[in-house]
């Protein structure tokens, strides 16, 4: 079954209707990629809730996809994993790296818009990949002298106000 | 389970004895006698059941129960116990036995009361099989086998019972999962940490973030004494679990100890925000959040204005 | 209540027919959340190693006995290359594929028994049990 993406603004959202065979999940990757580079988005959001196992393989996918289009120019942000599929996918060993996490759609929106304002902000001179690293919990390694998660705290801090100016400009640019 | 370790020797002295029957299998013997001895229960219920009382009354146990109650709960206990040794499974007097215990309670009586009284009837049995047995020593000594074993085991499940359902109860109540600000949890944990109870905390913190929204948590581990490498992973594993659920973890109140383990162990800590006490986690979370509660009703189109305001922070 | 359901595994979607089929069992079985995503999981995971290293096999989930105790039974068994060095395979990141290999070891992490017998040349066969507490 193909998974149905929407364009929000600058973000792109597909939502995984059911359990994603090998063959939706290559779809899923080249469609997300091909629209990331058409419509110039910085975000990906995957919805994810309604999948009731998230085993190894769906981990890996998810994750290559999120590097690919991380290659790409787009940050991805997973949604809506569900508690027990969280808990069981720590057990497995599974963390999804590169990835980032929200609980649900607003929550992932809120995110992939902090981001933007902390690249905008702090990381101007920088390429997105680096500042990218940034969002995710507990890992900082450009920051020196300030702990991971202070570090952290304090981007999170510095990226919550919404990019009032920045935003809207480069919603255009997406257009 | 002294009784259980007496009842192994006494049996590993037996088997001469059986020996001396050969024409029948002991095995077989002992069913036979047992459930003959079920059905002389049954027909000297009421007799039995009132000497049991009588001793019940002697030990001054289930004083806070009238007579009449305590010969109907007795009568009760009686039908399922033998039931129990007849049929083997010990199923339904374990329920019955637990709700015992929550009619009792009420009436300043104890769990250890409740089992007290079932080892009473198993030695009130006991005596009416020597009398009923006392001339025929051998086949008193098959029946006992055969009782003694089924006897222990309900005594023993009767028990097992009390503290599994106890630990249930504690449990539950020593890991709440509070809110105190919108969006901000606290869970303070209190006593040793083991891998069950460290797996059910998890599982009421995850569904506790999906359930209030929670994007920060705070694990206060003040009360906990120390901390072995399996639950020490089990942390980590939680604050990656809530992570994926898109919320963080604060952990505060980390003794030394605990913190001296958690370092020679080698945990992985890189996941792990840690903040010295609960003020400091609360506080910390707090500015987190705090900068969320400014924002404007989340939504992807309508771009707030606050963004203003800390402009000046970041130039 | 079926004792046993039987899934050949031949492509994708039929393991997702066998988690399916497995949540079903051990919700018979009076398995709860948490334990129910672990079991679909596991069983996920090796119906997957059975597509990727030997393309056709199949996966057998029955309620099992043990003195008092009841639980899952999940047998997963394949006709295909086998495992040479089974305690490698069982080591936490080795992969023969691009796997991040956790398949096999993670989920030995999920159960409660499992047990992995190979034979070079003629197949695998995966046992693993949930019991009920």
């Amino acid at each position: 079954m193909q998974v149905p993406i929407l364009k929000q603004g600058n973000y792109l959202i597909a939502s995984v209707q059911s359990a994603l065979s090998d063959d939706d999940l290559r779809l899923l990757r080249d469609d997300l990629s091909d629209r990331v580079g058409r419509f110039r988005s910085t975000g990906v959001i995957i919805d994810v809730t309604a999948l009731d196992v998230i085993d190894s393989f769906a981990t890996r996918t998810l994750q290559s996809v999120a590097q690919m289009l991380k290659l790409r120019g787009a940050y991805t942000v997973i949604v809506g994993i569900r508690p027990d599929v969280a808990f069981v996918m720590v057990q497995l060993g599974l963390t999804l790296a590169d990835v980032g996490a929200a609980l649900d759609l607003e929550e992932a929106l809120e995110h992939l818009n902090n981001r933007r304002r902390r690249n905008l902000y702090e990381h101007r001179a920088k390429d997105t990949g680096e500042a990218g690293r940034l969002g995710r919990a507990g890992s900082s390694p450009n920051r020196p002298g300030l702990s991971p998660s202070r570090a952290n705290r304090r981007a999170d801090r510095e990226g919550q106000p919404r990019s009032g100016h920045a935003s809207p400009r480069s919603m255009e640019h997406g257009r | 389970m002294k009784r259980i370790v007496e009842k192994k020797t006494r049996q590993g002295a037996n088997p001469p004895k059986f020996a001396a029957h050969p024409t029948v299998p002991h095995d077989e013997a002992k069913d036979l006698l047992l459930l003959q001895f079920v059905e002389h229960l049954r027909q000297n219920r009421m007799q039995l059941c009132e000497e049991w009382i009588e001793h019940i009354a002697q030990a001054e146990l289930l004083t806070g129960m009238s007579k009449e109650e305590t010969f109907t709960e007795a009568t009760s206990v009686y039908d399922n116990y033998v039931e129990a040794l007849e049929s083997g499974s010990v199923e339904a007097l374990q329920a019955y036995a637990r709700t015992l215990c929550e009619r009792v309670i009420p009436r300043g009586g104890e769990t250890h009361e409740v089992v007290e009284i079932v080892l009473l009837l198993r030695d009130t049995l006991a005596r009416s099989l020597l009398r009923k047995y006392q001339n025929d020593f051998k086949v008193f000594n098959i029946v006992l086998d055969a009782y003694e074993p089924a006897a222990n085991r309900i005594a023993n499940a009767v028990a097992v019972s009390f503290v599994q359902q106890q630990e249930e109860a504690i449990r539950r109540l020593s890991t709440p999962v509070l809110q105190v600000r919108e969006r901000l949890l606290i869970l303070p944990i209190i006593g040793v940490l083991d891998t069950r109870r460290a797996r059910q905390l998890t599982e009421q913190l995850l569904r506790g973030i999906r359930d209030k929204r929670a994007k920060v948590v705070v694990v206060d581990i003040t009360g906990v004494p120390t901390i072995d490498s399996k639950v020490a992973n089990h942390l980590v594993q939680t604050v990656e679990a809530s992570r994926l659920m898109g919320a963080s973890v604060i952990i505060t109140g980390m003794s030394s100890e605990i913190a001296q383990t958690l370092v020679t162990l080698g945990v992985d800590l890189s996941k792990v925000n840690a903040v010295g006490d609960l003020q400091g986690g609360i506080e910390e979370a707090e500015r987190l959040l705090g900068y969320e509660v400014l924002r404007d009703p989340p939504c992807a189109g309508t771009e707030g204005h606050t963004g203003e305001k800390y402009a000046s922070t970041h130039s | 209540m079926a004792d046993e359901s039987r899934i050949n595994i031949r492509n994708p979607a039929e393991i997702v027919t066998a988690r399916q089929q497995g949540r079903i069992l051990a919700v018979q079985l009076g398995f709860d959340g948490s334990e129910l995503t672990v079991i679909a999981t596991a069983i996920s995971e090796i119906a997957r190693n059975i597509l990727e290293h030997a393309k056709d096999g199949e996966v057998v989930i029955s309620r099992c006995n043990h003195r008092k105790r009841y639980g899952i039974c999940v047998v997963a068994r394949d006709f295909g290359p086998g495992i040479a060095d089974i305690d490698q395979a069982m080591q936490y990141g080795y992969s023969t594929h691009k796997g991040l290999g956790i398949g096999l070891p993670g989920t030995k992490l999920l159960m409660d028994e499992f047990h992995i017998m190979s034979v070079v040349g003629q197949g695998t066969t995966v046992t693993m049990k949930k019991w009920r507490h």
